[in-house]
């Protein structure tokens, strides 16, 4: 056998095997429970998704982690501006953005959903960087196309458009084609 | 016209057309302004934040919750004026792309890294927006322009997600051999410039190659060697063409024959393992914590793989293994990513084996076109074709995200519906701008040559970073 077989192939000493450890603990019941750390969790087409305010979001994802959510898939954002009419569970009142981060168990095999809040007129949230170290370019990107503002983000610039960029492009409310084009000797 | 009368600030496009509006700064001026650092890049250590600094050189992870950052402990003992702040790329043949690495070092070891990313953005996400279901898979497989595959089927199985329908069998067997060569094209390249990049010019040549031959199978099926648009919401675009069987298995042989060349002519040379072994290696606790996935993960013993943890398509009825490293360093994902091309050639192998015969996309009428011979008999079918590429197909209202195990990592497109034929938000989750952040922990401390083997064994790909 080669060696590049030889030390790919051979299992390792310990093997980190998800799932497959039966002492884990059971994972936190996310199907059946109308809530999760005292916020509201909802089915989306199978998967499972925790609704919460600005005010609920860090603590919420603090109990996540502690669950076993350990890898942050990513953070996104959304802006309703123009689809106001969403299903939500109650006690949670819609607003125009929402931050969606996306978790991973890995000893529980099971992804979480959670579905953040945040006002058009003062959308900032506290960063998840202190808990995950990986959401800090998700965190960027989303500050950079929607002007979310993560309070304590180490690096709180621009990650995609350039700097002096002017505007949040995926905001519904910035329209496309805004770069002039200029011909010779036509009015513009 | 009013832009003409006079003085205003000078926008991006008057810097991206090299234009100074009346009344605007001095040539000189603006010169001065263009090379400055701003703030997307790397500030001098006195002008950065405690927090930043720390995100910089790579040791984020190690201070537990809650403790105040002291700069004097994590500030690394060289003077500030015997270091450099270095740009590497964005215009450089080991950077893969555009990407541009700035790095202070001393002498020739990194002491701080940032990977400054943006220079392919296209703002793919804003289009897909505008694009309609059935033209959005165009938009997505140009993304990660090695692996268009499996953007598309990101796109499609969340869509197919929201429309709560199922594919064919053989849609589904085809999108898993069309993936697994996918697979073995992207890897083939990485092996290539992963080589290249440490010396071994002749390989660049050979994983070229090897991939021209997947390529030109990709256009025999497809029409197009890259960003195919081959997987539609609800199937693929066409049938497998007459021949396709005997390809597929002449690439089967060819390819594990090949890869023991390979390893005869990598694995055991001296130079190679130098370059590689003990290079940037990287803990499990580490990697999950910043999210990595794919190859990189797997490299540190996390048994993680999407097809066989979470499987979608028809990965539950193949066998394969999933490679595992032990020490996270450069070396296992170069021993990964080259017994991964193995792996698929055993998946490909099976699916020739189970193909099955059937419809290759859905007979849905709201969804799939008629077929073209039909239009020239019927008015209805006339009709329809019409209507569905001028208004499209709507999807109800609601969200998904479906996950799939790119080369790269775990890749997943997030689609938010209003009920319209257009997606009202579509994310992608790219694996590429996941692992791009393990980048300043892997090159704290090593030497600015290894830096090179970093980059390259996280094998980013800019179009997937940047979209």
């Amino acid at each position: 056998m080669s060696a590049a077989a030889a030390a790919a192939a051979a299992e390792p000493a310990e093997p980190v095997e998800p799932g497959d450890t039966p002492s884990a603990p059971d994972p936190p019941a996310v199907s059946g429970a109308e809530t999760l750390h005292g916020c509201p969790v909802g089915d989306s087409l199978g998967a499972a998704v925790v609704h919460c305010n600005r005010d609920q979001y860090l603590d919420l994802c603090s109990a996540l982690k502690a669950d076993g959510y350990a890898l942050p898939v990513g953070v996104t954002g959304v802006d309703y501006l123009t689809h106001p009419g969403r299903d939500l569970p109650e006690g949670i009142d819609a607003e125009r953005f929402e931050v969606v981060v996306e978790l991973l168990s890995l000893t529980d095999r099971a992804r979480l959903r959670v579905r953040c809040q945040v006002p058009g007129d003062d959308p900032r949230v506290p960063t998840l960087f202190g808990l995950w170290p990986g959401t800090e370019a998700h965190e960027r990107e989303t500050y950079d196309m929607f002007g979310i503002e993560f309070q304590g983000h180490p690096d709180p610039s621009r990650i995609l458009m350039p700097e002096e960029w002017e505007g949040h492009p995926l905001r519904k409310d910035y329209d496309t084609g805004h770069i002039p084009v200029q011909f010779k000797e036509a009015p513009s | 016209m009013s832009d003409i009368e006079s003085p205003r600030k000078v926008t991006l496009i008057d810097r991206l057309l090299g234009r100074i509006p009346p009344g605007g700064p001095e040539l000189t001026e603006f010169l001065v302004s263009k090379t400055d650092e701003g703030i997307q890049e790397m500030a001098p250590r006195s002008r950065t934040s405690a927090r930043e600094l720390n995100l910089e050189s790579g040791s984020v992870l190690r201070l537990p919750e809650g403790v105040e950052l002291n700069r004097a402990d994590i500030d690394v003992e060289t003077p500030e004026d015997e270091s450099m702040i270095l740009n590497l790329g964005p215009s450089h043949p080991s950077t893969h792309g555009v990407l541009r690495v700035m790095v202070e070092i001393d002498g020739e070891t990194v002491l701080r890294s940032k990977p400054v990313v943006g220079y392919l953005h296209t703002g793919m996400e804003k289009t897909a927006e505008e694009l309609m279901y059935h033209q959005g898979s165009t938009n997505v497989t140009r993304m990660d322009y090695l692996a268009p595959f499996f953007n598309e089927l990101a796109f499609c199985l969340s869509v197919e997600k929201l429309l709560d329908i199922e594919i064919p069998a053989r849609a589904t067997w085809i999108r898993m051999l069309m993936c697994e060569f996918n697979r073995i094209s992207s890897h083939f390249l990485w092996l290539a410039t992963n080589s290249a990049d440490l010396g071994a010019i002749n390989m660049l040549v050979y994983g070229w190659r090897e991939r021209e031959m997947v390529l030109a199978f990709f256009e025999k099926v497809t029409g197009l060697r890259m960003n195919h648009n081959f997987f539609r919401p609800g199937g693929v675009a066409a049938d497998l063409p007459d021949g396709w069987h005997d390809d597929a298995l002449a690439l089967c042989q060819a390819i594990p024959r090949r890869m023991d060349e390979y390893d005869d002519l990598l694995t055991g040379q001296p130079i190679l393992q130098n370059r590689l072994q003990g290079v940037g290696p990287l803990d499990a606790e580490t990697a999950i914590g910043l999210g990595v996935t794919g190859p990189l993960l797997r490299s540190t013993g996390v048994a993680w793989d999407l097809r066989r943890d979470q499987p979608y398509l028809a990965y539950d009825d193949v066998d394969f293994d999933v490679i595992v490293g032990t020490s996270g360093d450069c070396w296992d994902r170069y021993a990964i990513r080259f017994n991964e091309i193995r792996e698929s050639v055993r998946i490909i192998e099976q699916v020739i084996d189970l193909m099955p015969a059937g419809d290759f996309r859905t007979q849905d009428k709201k969804i799939t076109p008629p077929p073209r011979n039909r239009i020239d008999e019927s008015m209805e079918a006339l009709i329809h074709h019409f209507k569905l590429y001028t208004e499209g197909f709507r999807v109800p209202t609601g969200e998904a995200y479906v996950p799939i195990e790119s080369p790269r990592g775990e890749s997943g497109c997030y689609i938010v519906s209003d009920g319209t034929s257009r997606p009202y938000r579509m994310h992608m989750r790219a694996a590429s701008f996941a692992n791009l952040q393990a980048m300043a922990p892997l090159a704290r401390g090593a030497l600015l040559a290894d830096t090179i083997a970093i980059v390259s064994t996280i094998d980013p790909v800019l179009g997937d970073v940047d979209r």
